[in-house]
């Protein structure tokens, strides 16, 4: 299989991120839209070209997709240890190209409409290009370095997103908090890598995570503070990968991340950037599968499924839709994280690692969807607030239609795609983890609450008065929206078991009935809770909201983990540590070179009398220094 | 040669001479008094030239011939100096040490 022409899928754009950015005064904004799109256009043409190419034609080897790597080295340490830069195809990152593709370009055409009428309309688009390029060389990685500094990359374009509205002061604060709490989270990524290099000399992924390879069978041979010094690693990288994540307690930036534009938090903070956490665990599966018995699966599991949890209960009182949607999107992706978590490798052991795949892929559509359906919402009534809204389904038909469509994926109900993923999901839990299966199910329940609650409160609920009636966004709005929907229904139909397990053998996956059939029915009972509550406007939300008193001030605060947050470091670090480093520093560190300083000013401002400047000073020095030298030698040869 | 005048005592005149100058160098504050110094010291030096000249070599002229010379570079050298000094004078109207210092620290 000829790989040569996939670079040019991160590469392309590349080149209009630096075509846009250098010449973002001289384009006009109606070429740099077209621009962007076309780029993108173009490399999701060849993503899907090479899909079609792994999946149908050349990828599959007696059965066995393979893995195809094609680098040059960059850096060089040792004769193994060494840093290349390339391309790797497998199962899960081709995959990845069409959700990024696909996802991408929808967004690139939605923002043509949604960014219209925006000033920094070019640097916008420069900035989305940036991030496509990071984020498919992050998928495209081949080894451990590599995809760090992709990581890094997509950090920085999610920064520079979020902050897009920089003359917002909430804005600029959600930008540098998520950018130095995932940042944070990337210094335990950081030190994972380099235990890694350290103990197995290689941070290929081929090398690493090969079953027979020396990283995996040699794992037990150094031990730290009774564990195997590679699981410590990959808990630090999996701390990393939470960071990205969103996974409880690092998910405090994922919420604030939405003062970005709405295609922003579409692309990145809903469908690409923040599942490179879940790629970076399933794309080292073998290696966490393997090492001590799978301890570090079980870490990952657990956090998963509390976040989960945990988010998917704070969703529920959230009134802004779409931070509403930013903590469905942490749950699901504590979704994706426990189905990883409960995973084994071999053959049907392997369902949740397929599951977590497919539910990244289905989850990416739906949830862009349900991003781009809730920013037509906005563009519509300048406001992000459930109290803003009501009643819409009149004036914006195919927002309604295509949001209901995405709610029922998400919630988890036939034909929908989610309901596929998540169905998956829940039978590989309920097979290796039955607590963890539980937690599945409420969830479950929950999202098709919560989701419903606010598709309510939208497009049914109360009749606003508007000020300006609301209308349907423009066509290049509702395209991506259409787009999305169509897969959002047909998504759930592909036989993911086929092309994307943990060993890349496929299997074929059915359908177990018992446990879809609990997994309706709690969606269903969800979605019939916000039936009774949200569709007609009435006292109920508000009377039950009472009832469960302090338990609701505490989910509405979101159970003050930023409050935390806040203590520890405004409290604690910045007055007890970082205050008196601070004074030592000033006084004694900078004090001493400061007084260096001074004291050589000082005693120059003596002496400088001397250089008097006058010849008969230098002179009358000179002649004593002959006379002073004169008496030496007298001296010296009287005696 | 002098006859009854020993080389010491001309040499004593001339050290005599030549610090003198050297004081005048140091302490005076006007322009024209230093050059008068510098003019005492190259002359103390010209009469060691001479007399050494005579009362250690006598069949030999060196020290004669050197002292021209330095007459005819001190005559040039003054009149650098001279010029020098009315230029400062046309300039600042003095030829006081103390007005000339702007150019320290």
């Amino acid at each position: 299989m000829n790989l040569t022409y996939t670079i040019l899928i991160p590469l392309i754009p590349l080149a209009v991120f630096l075509l846009l950015g250098i010449f973002n005064q001289k384009i006009k904004p109606s070429v740099s839209g077209y621009v962007g799109v076309f780029g993108l256009s173009i490399s999701t043409i060849l993503s899907l070209y090479t899909a079609y190419q792994y999946f149908f034609v050349s990828g599959k080897v007696n059965g066995v997709y393979q893995t195809f790597v094609e680098k040059t080295v960059w850096m060089n340490f040792t004769e193994t240890l060494r840093i290349d830069m390339g391309v790797l195809l497998d199962p899960i990152a081709v995959m990845m190209l069409i959700v990024v593709s696909v996802v991408s370009l929808m967004v690139h055409i939605y923002s043509r409409g949604y960014m219209k009428e925006d000033e920094g309309y070019t640097k916008f688009f420069a900035f989305l290009s940036l991030f496509s390029f990071s984020m498919y060389g992050l998928v495209l990685a081949t080894n451990l370095f590599q995809i760090y500094i992709f990581w890094e990359l997509v950090g920085v374009s999610s920064y520079l997103l979020i902050g897009y509205y920089y003359t917002k002061d909430s804005a600029v604060a959600a930008a540098k908090k998520a950018f130095i709490v995932t940042r944070f989270a990337d210094l335990g990524f950081l030190i994972g890598i380099l235990i890694i290099g350290y103990y197995t000399g290689t941070y290929d992924f081929e090398t690493l995570n090969n079953p027979e390879g020396n990283a995996i069978l040699h794992w037990a041979s150094n031990s730290f503070m009774g564990l195997s010094v590679i699981t410590w690693a990959l808990i630090l990288i999996f701390v990393g990968g939470a960071g990205k994540s969103a996974m409880f307690p690092l998910h405090i930036w994922l919420p604030d991340a939405m003062e970005g534009p709405t295609p922003v938090s579409a692309l990145i903070h809903a469908a690409t950037m923040v599942v490179a956490g879940v790629y970076l665990v399933a794309r080292m599966f073998p290696m966490y599968y393997f090492v001590e018995d799978s301890f570090t699966l079980h870490i990952v599991a657990y956090v998963g499924a509390f976040s989960s949890l945990f988010a998917a209960v704070i969703a529920i009182t959230q009134t802004d839709i779409k931070r509403v949607l930013a903590y469905s999107t942490m749950s699901q992706l504590g979704y994706m994280m426990f189905a990883l978590g409960v995973s084994g490798y071999e053959g049907h052991e392997g369902v949740g690692y397929m599951a977590s795949m497919f539910h990244l892929f289905t989850h990416a559509m739906f949830k862009a969807l349900l991003f781009l359906g809730a920013g037509s919402v906005i563009h519509a009534v300048h406001s992000n607030y459930l109290e803003d809204m009501g009643g819409l389904r009149k004036y914006m038909p195919i927002t309604h239609i295509t949001f209901l469509i995405a709610t029922l994926a998400i919630a988890g109900v036939p034909p929908f795609a989610g309901f596929w993923s998540k169905d998956e999901i829940l039978v590989a839990a309920f097979e290796q983890n039955t607590l963890i299966y539980v937690i599945g199910v409420f969830v479950a329940g929950l999202t098709a609450f919560y989701m419903f609650r606010i598709y309510f409160g939208i497009f049914w609920g109360k009749e606003t008065a508007y000020e300006h009636t609301p209308h349907e966004s423009p066509q290049s709005m509702t395209f991506p929206l259409i787009v999305l929907a169509l897969l959002s229904i047909v998504g759930g139909f592909i036989p993911f078991s086929e092309f994307v397990t943990a060993n890349k053998v496929g299997f074929e996956a059915h359908l177990n009935y018992p446990l879809a059939a609990i997994a309706i029915g709690v969606a269903l009972i969800g979605i019939i809770l916000a039936w009774v509550f949200y569709k007609k406007e009435n006292d109920l939300a508000d009377r039950f909201a009472k009832g469960f008193g302090v338990l609701y001030k505490w989910t509405a605060n979101k159970f003050y983990v930023d409050e935390l947050y806040l203590f520890i470091t405004k409290k604690i670090l910045f007055k007890r540590v970082a205050t008196p480093i601070a004074k030592f520093e000033k006084k004694y560190v900078d004090g001493t070179m400061r007084g260096i300083g001074s004291k050589t000013v000082l005693t120059s401002e003596k002496i400088k009398g001397m250089q008097s400047g006058r010849v008969q000073d230098y002179a009358f020095a000179f002649i004593m220094g002959v006379v002073i030298i004169a008496l030496i030698f007298i001296y010296i040869w009287t005696n | 040669m002098i006859p009854g005048v020993t080389i010491y005592e001309i040499l004593t005149v001339t050290s005599i001479l030549f610090f003198i100058g050297v004081y005048g160098f140091i302490t005076r504050k006007n322009l024209i008094s230093i050059l008068i110094s510098v003019e005492l010291i190259l002359n103390a030096s010209v009469i060691n030239f001479v007399v050494i000249n005579k009362y250690l070599y006598p069949d030999m002229l060196q020290g004669v011939i050197f002292s021209i010379f330095i007459i005819a570079v001190a005559a040039a050298e003054t009149a650098l100096a001279v010029s020098i000094i009315i230029n400062l004078y046309r300039q600042i109207s003095s030829v006081e040490v103390k007005d000339i210092e702007t150019m320290k620290y």
